[in-house]
């Protein structure tokens, strides 16, 4: 007897899935680069106003609301509106998902870099840093911890959010999901849906080594502030045996 | 006084819409001294400390450093000009004590390798052990951390040191001696250190000039610690100096002439209770563990402070008064036994030399 699930496990089993150019390895691949389209174009505008705004604290307020409001557009809205006025093709979806990228990229950037302890800045440039020296030697390594939550929050938004593509149509794994629905094939959709799922568990496990190996060794040591699952993955180095109560 | 290092002329903090933060503020600092700014919260002191390198910009007037108007000078080369600690350390966390220390050096374009060697030796220095270079802020204790903040200021041998409540987060007993080490350290290097704390017994420890701020930011008087305790120039001071600025003034008279008695010495307490009179328990080496009372059955009492010879009547009078026996102990360099003093006699030289003050003035 069949039902969904088996028939779902069959579907991704299926050898005959995976190759060919609407195969799942490829559908997977061109996820990859949608997502990391949008997540290139996205770090290079949230990340430094995050970074002029959290050094600065200037635009502090414009910028959480622009942010928040940004937040509160629809997707699938903000994707058809940007077909309509720019036309098919790549770049229009990828800027609507930009628009969505930059509010957590922004918020995270900016809340690293004011989540930095005022003394130490303060420190920092009564020993004569220039600001960009106090902004690079002493906010960002400081504040990574909380920028990475941010960014990982932001990776995992796009991958799932990207899909939505291949409703203009495009290709991604979102496929599967508009496909499926157009032709009753809920197998296909369910299967698509965990492809996704899975995709978004691999990248942030990749993310989550990367800022194991990023962070500065002397703020492992240090619980304070910071993302909170990211740091618990952080082993504590051979000192922090010798910490018992110095604080 | 020596000549001046600082100079203050008629400088104004003024904040937007409030009161001046610094009103006027005309004085200098001497060379290779330790003037300390000292006041209640709002008086302006830090604000007059962190103008000097520039981390709060005057409203009006002039600093100058060495005859030059800091205004003049680009503010991230001053300030590396300058040592500069503060109350939290503000050490870096995400860097080693090592690369702290070297912090300056390093922004001067010192090579990594020079300015770790550097780093290594102001651990010594600032009495910590090297193996201390390594870790990281967040493993050391409050004390430490401020030490090492003391080394950074050190590093890159700025004339001027600019010490903003350095000492104020540490336990009385940490504080006491990171005082005595600052001391110990301006005895060898003769810095011209700017001091800011809240406390006058600090204050009159450390400072050679003292500069007692008033709420609103007005110099209420600035003289030697010595005259400030003696003579302050105004109700303000007095009250702010407290009710204990005598007891706190003969800190500034040495108590060589004190009379030290023979006291009973015994090498376990039981012993005592044969002699119906205090005795003074000592150690295989000669040095107090504490009192045996004459009565029976009490065993060792704790000792009072201990007057070391050459100490001042402050200390004098406070080992007679801590003591259980009213008898002050006195012990020589080694902390060896040398006799007891008794408070009488410290009072009586108290008023001796308020004597010989008066006469001489």
């Amino acid at each position: 007897m069949s039902n969904i699930f088996t028939d779902t496990v069959a579907w991704l089993t299926d050898p005959a899935h995976w190759s060919g150019s609407d195969g799942i390895a490829t559908r997977l691949l061109e996820h990859l680069q949608y997502s990391g389209l949008v997540l290139v174009i996205a770090v290079a505008i949230a990340v430094p106003v995050g970074l002029f705004i959290g050094h600065t604290g200037h635009g502090r307020v414009v910028a959480v609301a622009v942010a928040g409001a940004l937040r509160a557009l629809p997707t699938l809205g903000l994707l058809v509106l940007f077909a309509l006025l720019a036309g098919t093709g790549l770049m229009p979806p990828v800027w609507a998902l930009v628009i969505l990228t930059v509010p957590p990229l922004l918020a995270g950037t900016y809340a690293g870099i004011s989540s930095v302890e005022p003394t130490v800045v303060d420190a920092a440039r009564a020993m004569g840093m220039t600001e960009l020296q106090v902004l690079f030697r002493v906010e960002v390594p400081n504040g990574l911890q909380v920028m990475f939550g941010g960014f990982r929050t932001a990776v995992l938004q796009v991958i799932a959010t990207v899909s939505v593509v291949a409703y203009l149509p495009l290709g991604g794994l979102g496929r599967y999901l508009f496909d499926g629905l157009v032709l009753q094939d809920f197998p296909r959709m369910l299967g698509g849906s965990l492809l996704i799922a899975a995709l978004a568990i691999a990248v942030d496990l990749v993310l989550a080594a990367a800022q194991r190996l990023l962070l500065p060794p002397g703020l492992s040591i240090d619980s304070r502030g910071g993302h909170k699952a990211a740091g618990d993955l952080a082993a504590a180095p051979a000192g922090a045996a010798v910490q018992g109560g110095t604080v | 006084m020596a000549e001046a290092m600082i100079e203050f002329q008629s400088v104004t903090k003024q904040y937007q819409g409030g009161q001046p933060a610094v009103d006027g503020l005309s004085m200098s600092i001497g060379k290779g001294a330790i003037t300390v700014f000292v006041g209640p919260s709002g008086c302006g002191k830090t604000t007059s400390l962190r103008m000097i390198n520039r981390m709060v910009e005057p409203t009006s007037g002039t600093i100058t450093v060495d005859g030059r108007d800091v205004s003049k000078e680009p503010a991230a080369r001053l300030r590396r000009s300058m040592g500069y600690v503060m109350q939290s350390s503000g050490l870096m966390p995400h860097r080693s004590v090592l690369d702290n220390i070297a912090t300056v050096p390093r922004l001067n374009g010192v090579s990594k390798g020079v300015a770790r060697k550097r780093a290594a030796e102001l651990l010594d220095v600032v009495g910590l052990a090297s193996a201390l270079g390594k870790r990281y802020p967040s493993q050391l204790s409050g004390g430490q951390q401020q030490r090492v903040g003391v080394a950074r200021a050190l590093a890159a041998d700025p004339p001027v040191l600019l010490m903003d409540e350095p000492f104020s987060a540490v336990d009385p007993v940490v504080r006491d001696e990171l005082q005595q080490e600052l001391l110990r350290l301006q005895r060898e290097l003769a810095k011209t250190i700017v001091f800011v704390t809240h406390d006058i017994d600090e204050a009159t420890v450390l400072g050679d000039k003292v500069a007692v701020f008033a709420v609103g930011g007005k110099l209420a008087q600035y003289a030697a610690p010595e005259e400030i305790l003696r003579a302050p120039a105004n109700d303000f001071v007095a009250s702010f100096v407290g009710r204990d600025r005598g007891f706190r003034h003969l800190a500034f008279n040495a108590a060589e002439s004190i009379r030290v008695h023979p006291v009973k010495t015994v090498e376990a307490p039981e012993l005592a209770a044969e002699n119906r009179e205090w005795a003074v328990v000592l150690d295989a080496g000669s040095r107090p563990l504490g009192w045996a009372s004459p009565r029976d059955g009490t065993g060792l009492i704790p000792g009072g402070s201990l007057f070391r010879r050459g100490d001042t009547l402050r200390r004098a009078l406070d080992a007679a008064l801590s003591s259980p026996s009213g008898l002050g102990v006195v012990v020589d360099d080694d902390g060896k036994l040398a006799g007891v003093l008794k408070a009488e006699e410290v009072l009586a030289l108290i008023e001796e030399t308020r004597h010989y003050r008066e006469d001489a003035t």
